[in-house]
């Protein structure tokens, strides 16, 4: 099944994908354990005639065997999880490579890139709508806002989503590793265009980055 | 339970009722939980229209839905067939609410805890017997300002049934005005409905047991309903402020949630969620309860670890209270607190980790009998697991970052509230039938409804786990507007035909109802019903020939296709027809009083259960609920008024 994972193209997606392996062998063994324990008993323990049902109210040395060691399994993944957890959601990265914003707006992301001065609110700022310019294998930090309802942030190839609060400024960060285009849905019912509501991320080399921030700039200025 | 409040009901025995009195303004417990059977059926209908119709979307982005061609072009939501956006929304959002709010709660804990409590504890009726009544005509009202919505202009509430605020509280954000309103002003007096109801259960239960029935001696389902209603006393009344707090925003223009002007629009997340996450557990408990009264009935053998059970219901209603952060993971709430939600949320996977333990141990050496209602308990437990198992993953934060709000959660709760509640649900309803409406359903009919709803249950919500592991997102209108989802289309495809099939799938389930509750055993009637659900199961073979032979998105089936299908669907309806024509017994015949050999107190009162349900006298309780197979007794089952062999006694315990 996990075939379906569309391909990861970022360092932080790695994460995601290692724990989202680790609970689908998990849950598969467990499942595969349940249900063959279900059908031999089903199969072994149908309607004989002369048989009698054991008689039994249960045993609790098996009660709380299936209690603690669930409890251990559960507690070893809670741990696997929160170091990636704090990576990924708490670690915001002081130096990014490049910073931009995003707002969603009924229905589209409006993209803000910093000028020179990589100061947002600046008169050399940049605004495209629903075009997200980034380098390959640097740091990108987005500020995430919302213009009027909740939207949520997503590239699927990135594993990366994040809902989107009118009145917050949420912070999302992920390094791209591969060139390409990648689409950026919306998550989030947003309204009747909610369907449809989807930005384009376009990774360059880097010195084809380059090369786009002087056109797009050059463009912008003329 | 207090002699005067027996010599009460005991002298309204006799007494003859008119019609509105006894099937309206109706106060016998037992009547009430019919109505309340009636509306979760009637609603689920709708539900289940609303589901088809967006599904039909989904395979077939933009064209005319078949059956629906003849509205007219200037409708709004469906001109001529075609579903706009705005009308997927509102059909997404209303196929939740309803199903959560008008057909679950409504059968499993309105008709079960008002038929089950009573009977189930040797009380002749509930504690409050007008508010019981009040708490049916509550929730009519509840339904018809929520049916309502759907004729208003602007069309009805198309936020999501999760109504995520500010989408939810400013009208111009979906154009939708009055539908949002009374969706919201709906569910206000819902949460009055469940709230009376709840204060009744409790009572009840607390007050009311019979003698001898004391607290481990009370079957695990009325265990599970009292949890239930524990819960909805205390999350009901957060969905009704919420819900007021909605209509304060759009009709007085207050703003609690709208942070244009100041408001806060994670406020209404946490308010929902923390009413949301109790809730799940209003839907999922008594199908647990339901699930654990078959399996022991049909293991011929007391359940497995019956106080394990009870505490992990226990455990279950206590943890619920500290995991709506769930939810929220992704919401722009603080992520540290995602951290103590998530070690929250595995903790409460443990008692049902524990739960279905104890249902391996009751097969465990059991003398299983494959009627209905178990083929309803086991096909829960197995489809619980699955949905159990999946919650892990989005139980874990990290991965939550991907598969939130894609079809990996649509395939979770599905297999939560439709594999777990509503199998629950067509167990329960097959089994107490018989007390419930004084005939039995048919046992033939049964099997091919259960067969067909399990094999398309699974086809329909199988695949969205994949679609989710794709990214595929949840409520979007066209997923061919996405280059990275196209790919994925034929499992869309293949999904809305298996819904269709799970919704043909339902007829021989009408059928068994209707014709045993009205004794409609007619030969022509018995031909008409083997007809039909042959014809049922003869298009469903025909249709899945004709797919396997061209795959899912060539609309017209060549001519090998044709004659493979003809000949498979031929065998399968012959085959059918034969076996009902076999097997069908005379439907709506007068069923015995104790069917399945059961053990509890509802099958001690006569079939039909007259008003007071007991004879002059109470039963008196002498042994635990799943006393089965218990040895030296010559039977492998007694009532719970027998008494047992001392040796026994504590062993239930």
């Amino acid at each position: 099944m996990m075939s379906w994972l569309p391909e990861n193209i970022s360092i932080e997606g790695e994460e995601i994908d290692f724990l989202f392996y680790v609970s689908y062998y998990l849950t598969v063994v467990v499942f595969i354990g349940v249900a063959v324990a279900m059908a031999y008993f089903i199969i072994k323990y149908r309607a004989k005639p002369g048989v009698k049902a054991k008689y039994t109210h249960g045993n609790n040395t098996l009660e709380i065997l299936w209690t603690v060691i669930p409890t251990f399994i559960l507690l070893v993944f809670i741990l696997m999880t929160q170091t990636s957890w704090a990576k990924l959601k708490l670690a915001i990265p002081q130096n990014p490579h490049v910073r931009v914003e995003v707002t969603g707006k009924q229905f589209n992301w409006i993209i803000r890139y910093p000028g020179d001065d990589g100061k947002f609110g600046t008169k050399d700022d940049l605004v495209l709508d629903n075009q997200l310019n980034v380098p390959v294998n640097k740091q990108v930090l987005i500020s995430l806002k919302g213009a009027d309802v909740i939207h949520s942030f997503f590239i699927p190839q990135t594993r990366m989503k994040q809902d989107v609060v009118p009145g917050r400024t949420i912070p999302l960060w992920f390094t791209p590793t591969k060139v390409g285009k990648y689409e950026i849905p919306c998550a989030e019912l947003c309204g009747f265009g909610h369907s449809g509501m989807n930005g384009e991320m376009i990774v360059h080399s880097e010195a084809d980055y380059a090369k786009w921030r002087k056109k797009a700039w050059e463009e912008k200025d003329k | 339970m207090s002699e005067t409040t027996a010599d009460a009901h005991g002298a309204h025995d006799h007494h003859e009722g008119g019609f509105w009195s006894t099937y309206v303004f109706s106060l016998d417990h037992k009547m009430i939980a019919r109505q309340f059977l009636w509306l979760g059926l009637i609603m689920m209908v709708v539900g289940g229209i609303l589901a088809l119709i967006f599904r039909w979307q989904l395979a077939w982005p933009e064209t005319q839905v078949w059956g629906f061609e003849w509205i007219s072009d200037e409708s709004e939501g469906m001109p001529e067939g075609y579903v706009t956006p705005n009308f997927y929304n509102m059909a997404v959002t209303m196929h939740a609410t309803i199903m959560v709010f008008l057909v679950v709660m409504p059968i499993l804990v309105g008709c079960f805890g008002n038929f089950l409590i009573p009977l189930m504890i040797g009380a002749r009726d509930m504690a409050f017997p007008v508010l019981n009544m009040l708490s049916f005509w509550v929730a009519v009202l509840g339904a018809v300002i929520m049916t309502a919505g759907f004729f208003v202009e602007g069309g009805h509430a198309a936020s999501g049934w999760t109504g995520y605020a500010p989408l939810s509280t400013v009208p111009e954000y979906t154009g939708v005005f009055m539908g949002q309103t009374l969706w919201a002003l709906s569910l206000f007096v819902l949460s009055f409905s469940s709230l009376m109801g709840s204060i009744n259960y409790i009572t009840t239960l607390i007050n009311m047991r019979t003698e001898g029935m004391t607290w481990f001696r009370v079957p695990l389902v009325v265990w599970s309903l009292f949890v239930t209603a524990i819960l909805g006393l205390l999350a009901l009344p957060i969905l009704g402020s919420a819900g007021a707090m909605m209509i304060f925003d759009r009709v007085f223009e207050t703003n609690f949630f709208n942070p244009a002007k100041g408001g806060e629009p994670l406020l209404w997340q946490h308010l929902f969620w923390y009413f949301g996450h109790p809730e799940v557990y209003i839907l999922i408990l008594p199908g647990m309860g339901i699930a654990s009264e078959l399996l022991p009935v049909f293991c011929r053998k007391p359940i497995f670890g019956y106080r394990a059970m009870v505490y992990a219901m226990l455990a279950i209603a206590f943890l619920s209270w500290i995991v709506w952060g769930h939810h929220m993971f992704q919401s722009g709430m603080n992520p540290a607190l995602g951290s103590a939600f998530m070690m929250t949320t595995l903790v409460i996977a443990i008692p049902s980790a524990i739960k279905t333990f104890n249902w391996l141990g009751t097969l465990w050496g059991g003398s299983i009998r494959f009627t209905v209602p178990m083929l309803h308990a086991l096909a829960f437990v197995i489809l619980f697991v699955i949905g159990g198992l999946s919650g892990i993953f989005m139980a874990s934060n990290v991965v939550d970052i991907y598969i939130h709000d894609t079809y990996f959660i649509v395939a979770h709760f599905h297999y939560v509230i439709f594999g777990g509640s509503v199998f629950a649900l067509f167990g329960g309803i097959q089994y107490w039938f018989p007390k419930m409406f004084g005939r039995a359903m048919d046992e033939a009919l049964g099997k091919v409804h259960f067969w067909l709803t399990f094999i398309f249950f699974n086809m329909v919500f199988f695949p969205m786990h994949i679609l989710g592991v794709g990214g595929h997102m949840r409520r979007i209108y066209n997923p061919m507007q996405y280059e990275f989802l196209q790919g994925m289309q034929p499992i869309n495809v293949m999904i809305t035909l298996s819904a269709l099939a799970l919704g043909l799938s339902q007829i021989p389930f009408v059928f068994n109802f209707f014709a045993t509750v009205f004794r409609w055993n007619a030969k022509w009637f018995r031909v008409l019903i083997q007809a039909v659900s042959a014809l049922v199961v003869g298009f469903i073979g025909y249709k899945s020939v004709a797919v396997m032979f061209e795959g899912m998105m060539e609309p017209e089936p060549s001519t090998g296709a044709r004659i493979a299908g003809t000949v498979v669907a031929v065998a399968l309806a012959v085959w059918i027809y034969r076996y009902l024509e076999k097997s069908m017994a005379p439907l709506g015949a007068d069923a015995p009083q104790n069917p399945w050999d059961a053990n509890t107190l509802e099958w001690v009162a006569p079939t039909p259960a007259p008003h007071g349900n007991f004879g002059p006298t109470l039963p008196v309780v002498r042994r635990g609920p799943y006393e089965y197979s218990v040895p030296g007794e010559e039977a492998d089952w007694a009532p719970q008024t027998e008494t047992i062999d001392p040796k026994y006694a504590e062993a239930g315990h």
